[in-house]
């Protein structure tokens, strides 16, 4: 089992990139499922089972922030992805606060950026892009050359030697390179540890547990299946 | 890698069919055209070609360098990139001061003389534009006509890249023919995309457009060139009415009729 987290801000377009890695995956008869972390609504769930007919799931977050969340449902994400016969378990997940980061250690971390949103962009996001692999570049349709490579510039900066690919999702333009890597990736290992230090704060996870799964936590949790239990005095 | 020569395959068209132009080259010093109704698929030519597409855009159209496919994962490090491509964006989206953007650009193109690039790049943009750029506006307040000149200039002088493809240069509202004039001066190659008839006839060959696929390959001959200087007559005509009401004066009959002259003569 292979573990593919995508982050990235809002709308910056990770499901589109995601559908057409899917796209691709299946037309090299592999076997991905997906599931989608958001805090108040999202039915990417459905419309990629709808469109590729491959095993998807949700989680709202709630009250929690979305890379929490993460944090505590990730392992029996991998075994619910296990069981349900896929190869790759791709997780997309919009982590909110910019102090930590989704990406576990023995996964791929890819971090989605719009090129549009400004330079300044990969200096304010910090976790999410340096603890990331590969950083996809979309709507590059949108700008021009010489601000893409200001761009590309302004990514490396902040996340020397991360893998930048540039990508017009839309059309499927700069897919391929972003296939080739996850095929390489390496296989998911128990137990999971986060890759970063999540900031000091007063939650288990901000702390410095970084043990996956809701049993090396404590205070509210949850299950993948949205229990919500209480641990603690 | 030194390019020499691309070369496009053909793929097909919207409705799939096969297309007519099999292949054609581009050597160093070659001006192109392409043309061909808005819609008929000008933009994603330049698109495939910029992208080095090696059947693997929706046109399913091939790019060789110097004769050789280009390899699936290839990637040119973006600081040796052959190809510039000016877009039809006609605006900024980077919040940064001109200035300051360029020497980034210019460090990331791996270049020596800051200082003396930046300076060179904005003279040649100020020689196309109405109202000079200043190097401490911020990008995104530039005008459309400041913005294009600013990339012919960025792409030319700072990229300084072999082929450099130019969307629909003549809707920016820069002096074209200056740009022309500016461009023939160095040896790369140049594809247009365009409506503009001069434009279109000062080139060596165009590629006509028709569905997403190209139909024709027209060489210029002897009587389209000698078409092309009667044309540029009419649009140097044009380009000093434009002067004058631009300065702010009036064009009374006499001048109509001086300026009309020269295409009697």
């Amino acid at each position: 089992m292979k573990l593919i987290i995508f982050a990235g801000p809002p709308t910056c377009g990770k499901t589109t990139v995601i559908r057409q890695v899917i796209k691709r995956m299946i037309a090299k008869e592999l076997k991905p499922s997906y599931l989608k972390i958001d805090v108040l609504f999202a039915d990417e769930d459905e419309t990629i089972h709808k469109e590729f007919g491959i095993p998807t799931k949700k989680i709202y977050s709630g009250e929690l922030c979305p890379d929490h969340c993460n944090v505590v449902v990730l392992d029996e994400a991998v075994e619910w992805a296990q069981k349900s016969g896929s190869d790759f378990l791709f997780v997309e997940t919009a982590g909110l606060c910019l102090r930590c980061s989704p990406y576990v250690e023995n996964s791929l971390g890819i971090v989605v950026l719009e090129a549009t949103s400004g330079m300044n962009l990969p200096r304010k996001i910090g976790p999410m892009l340096t603890l990331a692999d590969i950083s996809v570049i979309t709507k590059i349709d949108l700008i021009s050359q010489a601000e893409r490579e200001v761009f590309r510039y302004r990514v490396l900066e902040s996340a020397k030697g991360i893998r930048v690919v540039e990508s017009n999702a839309l059309y499927g333009i700069g897919i391929d390179p972003i296939v080739t890597q996850i095929i390489k990736s390496p296989e998911v290992e128990f137990p999971m540890f986060l890759r970063g230090n999540p900031p000091v704060g007063t939650c288990t996870i901000c702390v410095g547990k970084k043990e996956i799964g809701s049993k090396n936590h404590f205070g509210v949790l949850r299950t993948l299946e949205q229990e919500i239990f209480y641990v603690g005095e | 890698m030194e390019i020499r020569k691309i070369t496009i395959i053909g793929g097909n068209g919207k409705d799939g069919s096969k297309e007519a132009v099999e292949r054609f080259d581009l050597k160093m010093g070659d001006i192109v055209s392409i043309v061909g109704p808005t819609g008929c698929g000008k933009t994603t030519l330049i698109n495939d070609i910029e992208l080095f597409a090696n059947r693997n855009t929706p046109s399913g159209r091939q790019v060789l360098i110097n004769d050789e496919a280009v390899p699936e994962d290839f990637s040119f490090d973006p600081s040796k990139h052959p190809i510039a491509m000016i877009s039809q964006h006609t605006n900024f989206l980077s919040d940064l001061p001109v200035g300051e953007f360029l020497t980034i650009h210019a460090t990331v193109r791996g270049a020596e003389n800051i200082d003396k690039i930046l300076q060179e790049t904005l003279d040649f943009a100020n020689k196309l534009t109405g109202e000079a750029i200043i190097k401490e506006t911020a990008m995104t307040e530039l005008s459309g006509g400041q913005t294009r000149s600013l990339l012919i200039a960025d792409a030319v002088v700072i990229g300084n890249s072999p082929i450099i493809l130019l969307d629909e240069i003549e809707n920016a509202g820069i002096d074209r023919t200056k740009a022309l004039e500016l461009l023939k001066g160095y040896e790369k190659i140049f594809v247009f995309v365009t409506h503009d008839p001069c434009i279109a006839l000062l080139s060596d060959f165009r590629i006509v457009l028709k569905n997403g696929a190209m139909q024709r390959l027209i060489t210029t001959g002897q009587e389209e060139k000698s078409a092309a200087t009667e044309m540029k007559k009419m649009d140097d005509i044009m380009l000093s009415f434009r002067s004058i009401i631009r300065a702010g004066d009036e064009i009374s009959e006499d001048i109509l009729n001086e300026k009309m002259s020269v295409l009697t003569c």
